[in-house]
C-alpha cells in the first residue's frame, strides 16, 4: 500500500529504527501469551452457543430466546454437577442426538426446554461416537463458511473490486432494516465502498443474539442472521449494478461475540469490528469473557475471510489524543499480535487509529500526521481503519467541515485502507442526506487533489514529525514493559493486572468483575468442541 | 431588559436581515426545484431570496443554499432563559462551603445511563484534567466523585447512589436518538422517586449537548445543564443547592 523507501534497511517514511519495531513486537508477544493459554483454558456461553449454531441450530422459542440459549442453558443445568459447560455442549448434545432423544437439534432444543430429556457426560465408545457425529455436524457449518469465502472472491471478480484505497466507509443506523437497506443501497450509489449497520445500543450487553428481520432498535438496528442475510442479499444487487463489490459490515463485539462472529461468516459479512479489549473497557465485560469469546471469534473470522477493524479509537474519546497517543499504538501491537495467533494475516488486519487531536493545540495536524504515519510504518501491510474527529467536534459545521478536510488528508497522506467518512453534524443530528454528500464531496476533492501527494511527501529526518512519531514509539514501548511488570495479588497475567488498575482508559476492570463472568467455564481435560477442533486445525 | 429592543438579523449592515440556509428537497435538480426552494425560503420569511446553489443529492433529491433577508424583528426583552441563580465559587470556595455546612465530603455519584456509550460530557465534568480550563469535580478536595462510566443502567445508578450516599447525582446524556436523552432522563428521575422518600433524595443534575434548560421540572430533575457547561459551574450549583439544603 505503501512505498518501503526510506533510509536503507530502515522501514517507511519516518526512518525509525527497525530493532525498535521489533522491540515493540517482541513486548506484545510477551504481555499477549499469557491471555492466549488463559483464553485456551476457558470457555464461555457463547463459545459453545456459536458452536451449535454453526452446527445448524436456529430459531428461537415464543419469548424470542433463541434455541441456543435454550440448549446450552439445560446441558448446563444438566451437567453442573461435572462442572456445567467444562466439557463443552458437543459431547452431551450429540450423545442424547445418537441416543434417539431428538431426530435433529432443533427438536432437541425444544425437548431440552420442556424438561423432558436429561443431558449426560457419555464416556468411552459413547463419547468417541458423539465426538465423530458432533464433528461431522458442525463441520458442515465450517464448510458452509468456507464456501462464502469462495462465494465473495468469485463476486468480486464478476463485478470488479473498489477501485481505489482507501474504502470509503460509510454508516446506516436507522433501526429498521427496510430502511436501512435502501439507505444503504444510496450511500453505495454515493459512493460507499464499505456499509457498516450500527447495532441498536444495548445489544453488546445482551447475552443472546435477536432473530428474524428486525424493525424496532435504538439507534441502530439488530445484529442478527436474518438482517445479515437481507443486507447481503440488497447490497450484492447493487454490486452488480455499480459494477464494484460493496463491502458489508457489522460488529462482532459484546456478550454474543463469537456468535455474531459465526452468523458473519455463514451470511457472507466482509468486515466486522473486533476488538480485542473494548469490550471489557468501554462496555464493562468481564475480561477473560472478552479473552475467550475474542479468541474464537477471529479464528471464525481468519476462517471465513473477514477483515477486522479494532477500536484504538475509543481511547482517545475518553483521553486525551497528544498524551493517549502511545495507548493507541501499544493496543494496536496488541490486537495484531491476537489476532496473528488467532490465524489471521496482515491484510485482514484493519488497526483502528483517529484523527482526535484538540485543534485549538499548537502543530494539532503534525502530531495527527506523526501518529497516523506512525502506525503505517508500523503495520506496513495492514490496512489501516482511519477514524473521523468526534471529540472536538462542534454545532459549527463549517469548523467541522474543515477539520474532516484535514482528516482525510492525512489518509490521503499516510495511504489508509479504510476511511471513515466524517459527518460536519457529527455533534449535532444522525446524518441527513446532505451531510453525507457534502461529507463524500469533500473525501473526493481531496483525494482527487492529494491523493497521490505520498509520493512527492517526505518527512524532514529529525524534523517535528519523526521526532513525535519516535516519541509516540518510545512512550509505547515505555507503556509495554509497565504491562510486562504488573501484577496483582492473585497472580494474573501482567495484561490483566493491568487492565484491573486502570492502564487503559483510565478504566478499572479487575478480572473478577463485569458482565458476563457467569458465563465462563475452565475446561475440564476431556472438554470437546468440534469448532475449535477444525478452526486450530488451519 | 423590560425595555423592548429590537434586532434584526446582520449580514454586513445594521439592520439587513440577512441570513443563510441550507436544506435538501425531495425533487430532482431542476428550474422546478429551484423556485420550489425560493418559494419554501419566501414562506420562511427571506425575501428576496437567492437560491445560490443547488446541487443534486442521487437521481430524486436537491441540495440548496439559499442568502436572503428576512423580514422577522426579534424582541430581544421577550427571550426567555434560564438565569443561574446560584453564585459561582472558586474550587477553594466551594471546598471552604462544604467543609462549613456538612462537615463531612459531599458525595456526587455520575455516569451515562442507558446505553450511551460517549462519556465526553461526564468526564469533562468529573475527571480531575477538567474542561475550558477548569479542573473536574475530582480536583474538589471536599467532593467524592464516583464515576461510574458509560453505560450504568437506571437500577445500577439507584443502587450506587444509596450505598454511596450520594449527595448529587450527575447524568450525562450525548446520543439524543428518538430522543433517548429525555426518556432516560424521565425514567432515572422516575426511579430515583420511587427510590428515595420525598425530599431525601440525593439532588438531580442531567447535561447533554441536545438538551433545553428550560425542562428541569418537566424531567423530573433540579437542573439541565447545556451546551458549554464548565465543571465549576456545575461544583458550584450543587454546592450552593446542598449547603442551602442543610441549612433549611
Amino acid at each position: 500500500m505503501t512505498g518501503t523507501t526510506g533510509k536503507p534497511g530502515k522501514p517507511g517514511k519516518l526512518g525509525l529504527d527497525p530493532a525498535e519495531f521489533k522491540r515493540a513486537r517482541a513486548l506484545a508477544r510477551t504481555v499477549g501469551r499469557p491471555i492466549v493459554s488463559l483464553a485456551k483454558k476457558h470457555t464461555t456461553v457463547s463459545v459453545e452457543r456459536a458452536t451449535l449454531r454453526l452446527a445448524g441450530l436456529q430459531g428461537a422459542d415464543a419469548d424470542g430466546i433463541p434455541w441456543v440459549n435454550r440448549l446450552t442453558d439445560v446441558v448446563r443445568a444438566d451437567l453442573h454437577e461435572q462442572g456445567g459447560l467444562a466439557h463443552g455442549v458437543a459431547l452431551p448434545v450429540w450423545d442424547a442426538l445418537r441416543r434417539g432423544e431428538a431426530d435433529d437439534l432443533a427438536t432437541l432444543a425444544q425437548k431440552a426446554s420442556a424438561g423432558s430429556i436429561r443431558f449426560r457426560l457419555p464416556e468411552g465408545r459413547e463419547a468417541k461416537a458423539a465426538t465423530t457425529a458432533a464433528r461431522v455436524a458442525v463441520g458442515k457449518g465450517i464448510k458452509r463458511i468456507d464456501a462464502r469465502r469462495v462465494e465473495r472472491e468469485r463476486v468480486i471478480k464478476k463485478v470488479g473490486d473498489a477501485p481505489r484505497t482507501p474504502w470509503i466507509y460509510l454508516i446506516v443506523a436507522t433501526g429498521d432494516i427496510y430502511e436501512d437497506i435502501p439507505q444503504a443501497q444510496a450511500a453505495a450509489r454515493e459512493g460507499a465502498d464499505v456499509i457498516a449497520v450500527i447495532r441498536s445500543t444495548g445489544q453488546s450487553l445482551l447475552d443472546y443474539v435477536p432473530e428474524g428481520a428486525t424493525r424496532e432498535g435504538f439507534a441502530g438496528t439488530y445484529a442478527t442472521q436474518e438482517n445479515f442475510r437481507l443486507m447481503r442479499a440488497a447490497l450484492d444487487e447493487t454490486s452488480r449494478e455499480l459494477g464494484r463489490y460493496i463491502r458489508l459490515t457489522n460488529y462482532a463485539s459484546g456478550l454474543c461475540m463469537p456468535e455474531i462472529a459465526a452468523l458473519a461468516g455463514l451470511e457472507r459479512l466482509d468486515m466486522m469490528l473486533n476488538d480485542s479489549m473494548y469490550g471489557i473497557l468501554f462496555r464493562d465485560i468481564n475480561p477473560i469473557r472478552t479473552f475467550v469469546d475474542q479468541r474464537f471469534s477471529r479464528q471464525i473470522h481468519a476462517r471465513a475471510g473477514i477483515i477486522i477493524n479494532t477500536g484504538e479509537d475509543n481511547y482517545l474519546t475518553t483521553a486525551d489524543a497528544v498524551e493517549a497517543a502511545h495507548t493507541v499504538t501499544t493496543s494496536q501491537l496488541l490486537n495484531e499480535y491476537f489476532a496473528k495467533e488467532a490465524g489471521l494475516a496482515d491484510w485482514q488486519l484493519g488497526l483502528g487509529h483517529a484523527f482526535e487531536i484538540d485543534p485549538e493545540v499548537p502543530d494539532s495536524f503534525r502530531m495527527e500526521l506523526a501518529h497516523a504515519m506512525l502506525a503505517r510504518d508500523l503495520f506496513p501491510k495492514a490496512p489501516l481503519k482511519w477514524m473521523p474527529p468526534t471529540r472536538h467536534m462542534t454545532g459549527d459545521v463549517f469548523k467541522g467541515y474543515l477539520l474532516d478536510g484535514f482528516f482525510n488528508l492525512v489518509g490521503a497522506l499516510t495511504g489508509q485502507g479504510i476511511l471513515l467518512v466524517g459527518m460536519m453534524t457529527e455533534a449535532v443530528v444522525t446524518p441527513w442526506i446532505s451531510d453525507r454528500d457534502l461529507a463524500l464531496q469533500n473525501v473526493r476533492y481531496v483525494m482527487n487533489a492529494a491523493g497521490n501527494l505520498h509520493e512527492d511527501f517526505r518527512p524532514a529526518p529529525g524534523g517535528f514529525i519523526v521526532n513525535r512519531a519516535q516519541e509516540v514509539l518510545g512512550e509505547t514501548i515505555g507503556l509495554l514493559e509497565e504491562i510486562a511488570h504488573d501484577t496483582d495479588d492473585h497472580g494474573d497475567p501482567p495484561l490483566l493486572a493491568a487492565i484491573a488498575d486502570g492502564t487503559f482508559g483510565l478504566m478499572k476492570r479487575p478480572p473478577d468483575q463485569g458482565r458476563g463472568l457467569d458465563g465462563v467455564a475452565r475446561k475440564a481435560r476431556d472438554y470437546y468442541n468440534p469448532a475449535s477442533e477444525l478452526l486450530e486445525a488451519k | 431588559m423590560t425595555d423592548s429592543q429590537i434586532v434584526r438579523p446582520y449580514g454586513d449592515t445594521t439592520g439587513d436581515g440577512m441570513v443563510q440556509v441550507s436544506f435538501t428537497l425531495p425533487l430532482p435538480h431542476d428550474k422546478v426545484a429551484e423556485g420550489a426552494a425560493a418559494q419554501l425560503a419566501n414562506k420562511m420569511g427571506i425575501d428576496p431570496a437567492l437560491v445560490v446553489h443547488a446541487k443534486p443529492i442521487g437521481a430524486g433529491y436537491t441540495f440548496f443554499v439559499v442568502y436572503g433577508r428576512v423580514n422577522h424583528l426579534v424582541d430581544v426583552s421577550q427571550v426567555e432563559i434560564v438565569e443561574r441563580d446560584y453564585p459561582l465559587l472558586t474550587p477553594k470556595e466551594a471546598n471552604a462551603a462544604v467543609k462549613r455546612s456538612l462537615r463531612r465530603r459531599l458525595v456526587v455519584v455520575g455516569g451515562c445511563i442507558g446505553t450511551d456509550a460517549h462519556t465526553v460530557g461526564i468526564d469533562a465534568i468529573l475527571n480531575i484534567k477538567g474542561f475550558a480550563g477548569e479542573k473536574g469535580l475530582e480536583y474538589y478536595r471536599e467532593l467524592k466523585v464516583v464515576n461510574l462510566g458509560a453505560q450504568v443502567s437506571v437500577p445500577q445508578l439507584v443502587q450506587r447512589a444509596r450505598e454511596e450516599k450520594a449527595d448529587a447525582v450527575l447524568v450525562s446524556q450525548v446520543v439524543t436518538q428518538r430522543d433517548a436523552h429525555l426518556l432516560n432522563t424521565r425514567e432515572m428521575s422516575a426511579a430515583f422517586r420511587e427510590s428515595y422518600p420525598a425530599g431525601k433524595r440525593p439532588l438531580l443534575v442531567v447535561g447533554g449537548p441536545r438538551f433545553d434548560e428550560t425542562m428541569a421540572a418537566e424531567l423530573g430533575v433540579d437542573r439541565v445543564f447545556t451546551r458549554g457547561t464548565t465543571p465549576g459551574e456545575v461544583a458550584s450549583f450543587i454546592v450552593h443547592r446542598i449547603t442551602q439544603r442543610k441549612a433549611s
